[in-house]
């Protein structure tokens, strides 16, 4: 048995194959105790089914790891107690009222003070003078809050959300991930796959998905050092045509517009500083260096995983 | 930690129930589909028709031959609705359907009775629904001998009781088990359950799968004898239901008889129940949406009705059909069901029936079993 220390999830080799698809290839992952751990990666890369082999719902045709200290081969029932599992569909009951829906998950982790735990969790969520509400007739935001809460009642120790605020407003979505501070806060590890940049700079760690495998993995704050990114501020008159012309200019990886500001990046770190240089020469916009951050990161992981899709061979 | 939990179970049972009251057109369907199909099988389906069209050519109006036609028409099987002259007029009728009857009475038919010649009388039946027939052919007899003690008497007493000293040939035969609801209802509480106990469970375990509260299941440290009982069991209830009103509809409504042991009834209705139930359970390992565990539910209800016995007697089947209708659970239920209602039986006369359904019943689960996963893979 692998020594797990301060690690919440150590898996190592994990590969899954459905068919002849391979599914998730080789994946390796650490996810340290109490961390925000951010899953990145386009539909169909295997987040979902990554997730699924973490917490004993599927078994990897090779691969081992733990998952809170238990063998994610040989104790999936283990995991199972101390994991709250958050799916990406809605998969609470529809025709059960929310405090029925509650009360079932508590019964399944044979809960000794059900009815406290269940009106406490109901008056968390303000739901209480609702609770005999159909669950299934709740807006999105609302599933999505009545889920999260159903996953906590037995408080476990590790949360795997998957893609968990998939058409949730922002407001909801805010919230949302106050909470998650909050429960990484008290102790709690997260693990949570997401689309959305906001929710990934809000990551301690992260993990960027392809194909099945994983590209890029590291602490939020150096993954654009990771991948090499260079980015300049521009700022000036007409940027939009400035903005059309960058993006049809070899070496410019990268154009993301932040109100009257560009930010421009690359990976060619040289051809950059020509074209920056160049520019400079004109005079018709200020060009500075800054540091690429999360976001021009994100941006440019993203545009990548659109151009996996149109088949090219990832990136190494 | 890894024993059965019984909380865990009783938490899935109830929540069963709460779904299923909520579910109010499954629900309806539960008890609607019995009482249409008792209705539908019991009344519409009838094989014993009554009051069908006859024409008659009647070379001779003897006192003899007019009795046999007034019998006839009394039998009320038999609707004279005019006469022929000829052979060809007759199998015209026959042919176009305005009649399902022709009897030809032939000439100096009376007398050739007087000198012991032994003449023929001939219905022409519509042969092409034999069990249309079946029940007015087989009251030809009894018409005739009727016919006969009212004619022959005084000098002509010394025929009675001798054979009818003339013959009716018949062109078609068929044996009818006399009353048709009598041996259609028992055989419907088999079909009955059948269609909707495995259906119904099929669907209620994919439907899970299929809207994804199966994944938040499992994510949880629940059992597969946890889930699989809890979800299955409550509707073992439902066939209780669905068999108290099929007994009500059968003996009330239809006056079938329960002459056997009820307890030999009880035990066999259970373990049908069960052996359904886990074909419902090993459909629902197989479809991946509601709409196909319905599909392969309703595949499996083909064979039951047509190959069980139920829609045709399971002596008149080849050989090969034979084979297929044993491995089928209501062949021995529907058999059982006949024997413990019309036969009087008891215990040991079902045991074998009894045993078939139970290696049926082995059989479901060993496969269901092997296919169920507590994992999606």
């Amino acid at each position: 048995m692998t020594e797990t220390g301060d690690l919440a999830i150590s898996v190592t080799g994990l590969t899954k194959r459905f068919g002849d698809r391979t599914v998730v290839d080789s994946f390796d992952m650490q996810v340290p105790k109490g961390a925000i751990y951010g899953f990145l990666g386009p539909n169909g890369s295997g987040k979902t089914t990554t997730i699924r082999m973490m917490c004993g719902l599927l078994i990897p045709d090779s691969g081992s790891g733990n998952c809170l200290g238990y063998d994610i081969l040989k104790e999936p029932q283990q995991i199972k107690e101390h994991v709250g599992y958050m799916t990406q569909r809605f998969s609470l009951y529809g025709d059960l009222t929310i405090r029925e829906n509650l009360d079932f998950m508590a019964r399944m982790y044979r809960m000794k003070d059900r009815r406290t735990r269940v009106n406490r969790a109901l008056a968390d969520l303000g739901l209480s003078d609702r609770a005999g509400q159909l669950a299934g007739t709740l807006s999105g935001g609302w599933k999505q809050r009545l889920a999260l809460a159903a996953c906590l009642l037995h408080d476990p120790q590790l949360l795997l959300l998957d893609e968990p605020t998939a058409g949730v407003d922002p407001k909801a979505r805010r919230d949302f991930w106050d909470e998650i501070r909050r429960l990484s806060a008290a102790g709690v590890t997260v693990l949570v796959s997401t689309h959305y940049m906001d929710e990934a700079i809000q990551c301690d760690f992260i993990a960027y998905i392809a194909y099945g495998k994983k590209l890029i993995s590291g602490p939020a704050k150096e993954i654009p050092r990771i991948i090499g990114l260079t980015t300049w501020r521009v700022e000036g008159e007409d940027i939009s045509a400035l903005e059309t012309e960058l993006r049809q200019t070899r070496g410019v990886d990268q154009v993301a517009r932040f109100g009257s500001v560009l930010h421009v990046s690359g990976i060619d770190v040289a051809a950059l500083n020509r074209i920056a240089a160049k520019q400079q020469e004109r005079g018709t916009h200020i060009w500075q260096r800054k540091d690429a951050e999360l976001e021009e990161a994100f941006i440019y992981l993203m545009a990548g995983a659109t151009d996996n899709f149109a088949a090219r061979a990832a990136p190494a | 930690m890894t024993m059965f939990s019984l909380a865990r179970f009783g938490a899935i049972l109830f929540k069963e129930f709460v779904q299923m009251r909520r579910d109010r057109i499954t629900f309806g369907m539960m008890i609607g589909i019995p009482i249409m199909q008792l209705v539908l099988f019991g009344f519409a389906i009838n094989s014993d028709p009554k009051h069908l069209p006859t024409l008659v050519e009647m070379a001779d109006d003897g006192v003899l031959a007019r009795e046999i036609v007034m019998g006839m028409e009394t039998s009320d099987y038999f609707d004279f609705v005019g006469t022929v002259t000829s052979q060809e007029e007759g199998d015209r009728a026959l042919r176009d359907g305005s009649a399902n009857f022709v009897l030809v009475v032939p000439v100096g038919f009376e007398r050739d009775v007087l000198r012991g010649l032994n003449p023929d009388i001939l219905l022409s039946a519509d042969a092409s629904d034999p069990a249309a027939a079946g029940g007015a052919v087989a009251a030809m007899s009894g018409i005739v001998d009727a016919a006969i003690a009212q004619v022959l008497t005084g000098p002509l007493q010394y025929t009675a009781g001798a054979p009818p000293p003339f013959s009716v040939t018949v062109h078609s035969q068929y044996n009818a088990e006399g009353r048709t609801s009598t041996n259609i209802v028992p055989g419907l509480l088999a079909i009955i359950l059948s269609m909707t106990m495995v259906m119904i469970t099929a669907v209620a375990i994919v439907r899970e799968t299929e809207k994804g509260t199966m994944e938040a299941l499992i994510a949880t440290p629940v059992r597969p004898a946890e889930v699989m009982l809890g979800k299955i069991i409550p509707y073992v209830f439902v066939g209780y239901v669905q068999t108290l009103v099929f007994l009500i509809a059968a003996m009330f409504l239809f006056d079938v008889p329960f002459i056997g042991s009820w307890f030999a009834f009880f035990l066999g209705f259970n373990l049908y129940i069960v052996v359904n139930l886990a074909l419902g359970f090993l459909i629902s390992t197989v479809a991946r949406s509601q709409m196909q565990a319905m599909q392969i539910s309703f595949f499996t209800l083909l064979p039951t009705i047509l190959l069980s016995g139920f829609m045709f007697p399971f002596a008149g089947m080849p050989g090969w059909a034979q084979a297929l209708g044993t491995a089928i659970p209501a062949t021995h239920f529907l058999r059982l069901t006949r024997k413990v209602m019309l036969k009087g039986a008891s215990l040991p006369d079902i045991s074998g029936d009894m045993l078939a359904i139970g290696v049926i019943m082995l059989v479901i689960v060993g496969i269901a079993l092997r296919r169920y996963r507590q994992t999606l893979d």
